[in-house]
């Protein structure tokens, strides 16, 4: 489904622990992995073995579509250790199809107040960090 | 059972110095203040059996003091901290524990003497699913509802920049305010954007400085008063939502502002339309307008047209951050002491900027982004009805 994650690995690397080891293997070949409650049927994030809605602990993995909505954001004008180069950066909360909210960059889109419109359509991509891969968020292709 | 009324706040001080004290170490700022609002109480240092601090450990500023505590309360979660500080002095005094308990506050903001290293943990959950998109502070986390906000309820930028206005107003009349030049909408939307919505004026300052309250029983305060009206605590609250900011339920409302607030006012039995001054925690221009809807001050949406219209200003019927805030008197990095510091010296009448009639204030904390909240609501004798 993803083209090759472009290398972005003089940016900050996420350390897995055991909990959420699964979430970044996924990223690293291509997929978004969500958990979902069988119990009471929610999807959530971020990972953790129990459900923050009813904590159950009958919960399990499935791949995520990818696609998501501009939910809010913020753009930096001063660069974080390995951004130097992308000052003015977004730093999104974008909302997945399932449900969920996630922390993200916005990439693949001239970054300003104009062209980033709230609940605009996005679909995920992936970072090179490293040996870890991190998912963002870019406009929606046509299709 | 509730602490309404039980305890009174006896002591408060603030360090000598504010904003850039290059010469004073983080732990030396607890100690100066400690030594100051314990004198302020007319009591001793010995009189001290419980002891409260953030930052850094109250056994590190017990023992530099020389008190042996036998209740310490290190409660860590933000700049709020010290409200629940007094949350928990009010309920640890009524139940016996100890009589007299000390909370303090000491931070070389800016000038970084005597201050722990920051330091990132990429395991930990923000480690994971925030720091890889380039968080620098709370400038790129703290706003992350500005614009969603502004979307659902049509706040303006002119209005967010009005808060900055509003604050200024009130630290021209404050010496002790690191900021008191008259201020215009015009200027704030002219300064550098730091983080798009904010602006550099609707970020807070970076200073240096501290403070400290002394916290006992009622009785205590009445049968052996010291030199200054005791200032009762009547309502207390604290809450916590989420680490991150960008798990919050709903990113145009503080939840832990809710409810934390909602305890606090059902333990004094009054509402907002008793306060008759109010001090929200401004690290950015957005906190008072999440403030005073999440507080019930005024309906949703509303806060940003209150403010640009003055109500909150000199003058104005509700009188906000009238030490000119986080905005423009001081920010340490965790600033809530200074919110109670405030509400003090409006109950007792000192205040620089100095409302008419103040007999209940509030003072609403907010830890880390949206993290976590404090209420205190305090009052004076009549208010308390001792």
């Amino acid at each position: 489904m993803s083209p090759p994650a472009e290398d972005h690995s003089h940016k900050p690397a996420p350390k897995p622990t055991p909990e959420t080891e699964h979430y970044w293997e996924g990223t690293k070949i291509g997929e978004l992995r969500l958990q979902r409650c069988n119990a009471c049927g929610q999807a959530y994030f971020y990972p953790r073995p129990s459900c923050p809605h009813c904590s159950s602990i009958d919960v399990s993995w499935e791949r995520a579509t990818g696609q998501a909505r501009l939910h809010t954001y913020l753009i930096s004008h001063r660069p974080a250790p390995g951004f130097a180069d992308e000052v003015p950066y977004a730093i999104a909360v974008v909302e997945l199809e399932e449900g969920p909210r996630m922390m993200t960059n916005i990439v693949g889109v001239e970054i300003t107040p104009e062209t980033l419109v709230l609940d605009m359509p996005l679909e995920v991509a992936f970072e090179t960090r490293g040996e870890q891969c991190v998912p963002v968020f870019r406009p929606r292709s046509a299709s | 059972m509730s602490v309404r009324a039980k305890t009174a706040i006896v002591g408060a001080s603030e360090t000598t110095r504010i904003g850039v004290v290059p010469d004073m170490s983080a732990l030396e700022m607890h100690a100066e203040s400690a030594r100051l609002a314990v004198a302020d109480a007319g009591m001793k240092l010995s009189d001290i059996d419980g002891v409260a601090a953030a930052g850094l450990s109250p056994v590190a500023v017990a023992h530099y003091l020389g008190i042996d505590p036998t209740y310490v309360d290190a409660t860590t979660v933000g700049g709020c901290s010290f409200l629940l500080h007094v949350r928990h002095a009010a309920a640890a005094i009524t139940a016996g524990l100890c009589e007299v308990v000390l909370i303090t506050h000491g931070e070389s903001g800016r000038s970084r003497v005597g201050m722990p290293p920051r330091v990132a943990d990429p395991s930990s959950p923000q480690g994971q699913f925030e720091a890889p998109y380039g968080t620098l502070g709370p400038p790129t986390m703290f706003p992350m509802g500005v614009l969603r906000y502004m979307k659902e309820f049509g706040l303006t930028h002119e209005q967010l920049a009005s808060v900055a206005v509003a604050q200024r107003k009130w630290a021209a009349n404050v010496p002790r305010a690191m900021f008191r030049e008259p201020l215009s909408v015009e200027d704030v939307l002219a300064s550098r954007l730091i983080a798009y919505p904010m602006h550099l004026l609707e970020c807070c300052l970076v200073t240096d400085g501290g403070g400290a309250l002394v916290v006992t029983s009622a009785e205590r305060a009445r049968s052996m008063p010291g030199p200054k009206p005791p200032v009762y605590v009547l309502g207390t609250g604290e809450a916590s939502e989420t680490p991150m900011v960008s798990m919050m339920e709903d990113f145009t409302t503080s939840k832990a502002f809710r409810l934390s607030s909602a305890s606090a006012f059902a333990e004094a039995r009054f509402g907002p339309s008793d306060v008759n001054h109010l001090m929200v925690y401004d690290a950015f221009a957005h906190l008072p307008i999440y403030g005073l809807e999440d507080l019930g001050f005024v309906g949703r949406g509303e806060a940003g047209a209150f403010i640009a219209e003055g109500h909150t200003s000199p003058g104005g019927r509700l009188p906000l951050n009238t030490n000119g805030g986080g905005l423009s008197y001081t920010h340490t990095g965790m600033y809530g002491m200074f919110l109670v510091q405030e509400s003090v010296r409006q109950l007792r009448k000192e205040a620089s900027a100095q409302v008419p009639n103040v007999e209940i204030s509030l003072a609403q904390g907010v830890g880390g982004m949206f993290a976590a909240a404090g209420t205190l609501i305090l009052g004076t004798a009549a208010a308390a009805g001792v």
